[in-house]
């Protein structure tokens, strides 16, 4: 194992006066090349601060990240991110969204023709060709979410880092679009990351599981290779023995093991 | 009815389509069509008139006297229609109309704001990016902020030893400081998200100012503009009455030494129209370059 993305010793400590706060304890994880990796575990556990490390959108107290064999400590386009909550820029439309990253990312390396059809191309991806002169206000919450998957898309990144991309929408539009994103890793072969707390999502959508521990002083508490067959199919999955085994030990791990206690 | 003339080979049937057809066709009295349009301008209207309507009879009613200090609105019609009725007739180079002199005034502002628009945008952005510079220096503005116009106007005469520039200056300064305060506002408030995504896209610092700082705070700095822009022309009309010329602040000061008291009211309702239509045009432009910024 040579490992794509090597995350190596990462802590993360945060001081506020007299008082640190140990987040994330000693995480070492490698990711190969096109391997879809998911992050889970209970909210507060640090695994948004983990990516946002790997993003390089917050720095490591001690340890780095390691992205075909280059240390990154700081953000860039090789490490796209969908966030959350889409974080289209509001004042521009779907397409000039995606735009601003291609021009920006390819504005050396193509011609005004070919970035127009890159743009183009990574939208009819997530099928937003229609909608794509839209501002982010005038669709809804999945197109959105589309558009931000088309925007990291379009970057042509090493790794995709997804933070909980499907947390804000409706269960029927995660299904939709949790089936677009296993297609595109299907066709295009990417790097993922994603972190999310939907089990379900994590056994569909991943190669490997990797399970936090609770905070403070997170940190990897088992990775759980899921080893079904692509192409995957929801409905069939749901009755197949492997899909529910793997389930089943994620939901272990989360409701047995690492019990989720409320801090406050 | 206009109708082309059909022969009589047609049938009764194809006629009557045609008849039809036409009647379909036919123009929309142009009161019925924009009945809805009428109604409305109407109720906006009547309610402004009736009260417009009712303080002038109150203002007669009060004045009415022929000693009272002040002219009654029937008197200022009797002695300054001709400013009324011909805001832009010229003769001579001091005797011009009214709305000759609110476009002097109105370049001054325009010179004035301008500056203070791009130096109040530059300023305020570096003022919310740091927060260094938010503590040093947002005091100082808030203070600042609240001297009157027309106590720079001795400074800014001994610093230009020239009236022209120093009312440009006055205003500037004036309008300057909303504009300054309430685009630090907008740039602090811009959401982290927008920066992570600035980070990610790795957006040189000019890229950054021209593609998120700007639009992501433009509401803010709208606000600002407005409330500058209202400032400048109150402060423009102060600065006039000292520094003179042909502006409208100067031709009340005028009018006062040469007791045209009627000259005076009707400039004051050249100057609110004017600084009513200032704030409309800048509101109107910021409401369509803001569009979307808020819808998130």
């Amino acid at each position: 194992m040579t490992g794509y993305l090597k995350i190596e010793n990462v802590c993360k400590i945060y001081t506020r006066g007299a008082v640190t706060t140990v987040v994330l304890e000693d995480i070492c994880l490698r990711v190969e090349k096109g391997e879809f990796v998911s992050i889970i575990g209970h909210s507060g556990c640090g695994k948004s601060t983990l990516l946002n490390i790997v993003a390089g959108l917050t720095s490591a107290t001690s340890g780095g990240v390691i992205l075909e064999e280059r240390e990154v400590n700081s953000p860039g386009p090789d490490r796209a991110v969908v966030f959350q909550n889409h974080s289209l820029l509001p004042w521009l439309s779907a397409y000039e969204n995606v735009r601003l990253a291609v021009d920006k990312v390819f504005g050396g390396t193509m011609s005004r023709a070919e970035r127009h059809e890159w743009t183009t191309h990574n939208l009819e991806l997530v099928q937003m060709t229609h909608a794509a002169e839209k501002r982010p206000g005038e669709i809804s919450g999945g197109m959105k979410q589309r558009v931000g998957i088309a925007r990291a898309l379009a970057m042509r990144p090493k790794v995709l880092l997804l933070d909980e991309p499907f947390g804000a929408l409706d269960a029927l539009t995660r299904a939709h679009l949790q089936d677009q994103v296993m297609a595109l890793h299907e066709s295009l072969g990417n790097t993922v990351m994603m972190i999310t707390h939907d089990v379900d999502e994590a056994v569909l959508l991943s190669d490997r599981i990797v399970m936090m521990t609770n905070g403070p002083n997170a940190t990897i508490g088992e990775a759980l290779e899921v080893g079904l067959a692509r192409p995957r199919r929801r409905v069939a999955l749901a009755a197949d023995a492997t899909y529910l085994e793997r389930r089943q030990r994620v939901l272990q791990f989360l409701y047995e093991r690492n019990r989720y206690v409320d801090a406050a | 009815m206009t109708m082309p003339v059909t022969s009589n080979e047609r049938s009764a049937g194809l006629y009557d389509e045609q008849l039809e057809e036409a009647f379909r066709r036919r123009p929309t009295p142009l009161l019925i069509k924009h009945k809805a349009r009428i109604k409305a301008f109407f109720a906006a209207v009547v309610p402004l008139l009736l009260s417009l309507g009712l303080i002038l009879l109150v203002w007669q009613l009060l004045c009415i006297k022929p000693t009272s200090a002040l002219p009654s609105p029937s008197r200022i019609w009797s002695e300054a229609n001709e400013l009324i009725l011909h805001p832009f007739y010229e003769s001579g180079s001091q005797d011009i109309g009214l709305g000759w002199r609110v476009l002097t005034s109105l370049k001054r502002v325009a010179v004035g704001f301008g500056f203070a628009s791009i130096a109040g945008i530059l300023l305020g952005a570096f003022v919310g990016q740091s927060q260094w510079a938010t503590r040093g220096l947002d005091p100082i503005f808030q203070v600042l902020r609240t001297v009157p116009p027309l106590a720079w106007l001795p400074i800014s005469l001994a610093a230009f030893r020239d009236s022209q520039p120093s009312a440009i200056f006055v205003i500037f300064i004036t309008s300057i400081w909303p504009i300054i305060i309430n685009t630090a506002v907008g740039i602090r408030n811009i959401p982290q998200d927008y920066r992570n995504v600035a980070a990610v896209l790795q957006l040189n610092p000019l890229e950054f100012f021209w593609k998120i700082m700007i639009p992501s705070a433009a509401p803010y700095i709208f606000t600002g503009l407005r409330i500058g822009i209202g400032l400048s022309w109150l402060a423009i009309v102060a600065a006039e009455m000292l520094t003179g010329g042909v502006g409208i602040g100067f031709f009340i000061w005028d009018a006062w030494n040469s007791s045209r008291l009627p000259d005076i009211f009707v400039a004051l309702a050249y100057i609110g129209i004017t600084g009513f239509v200032l704030d409309r045009v800048v509101a109107t432009i910021g409401t369509l370059a803001t569009r979307g910024v808020q819808s998130n």
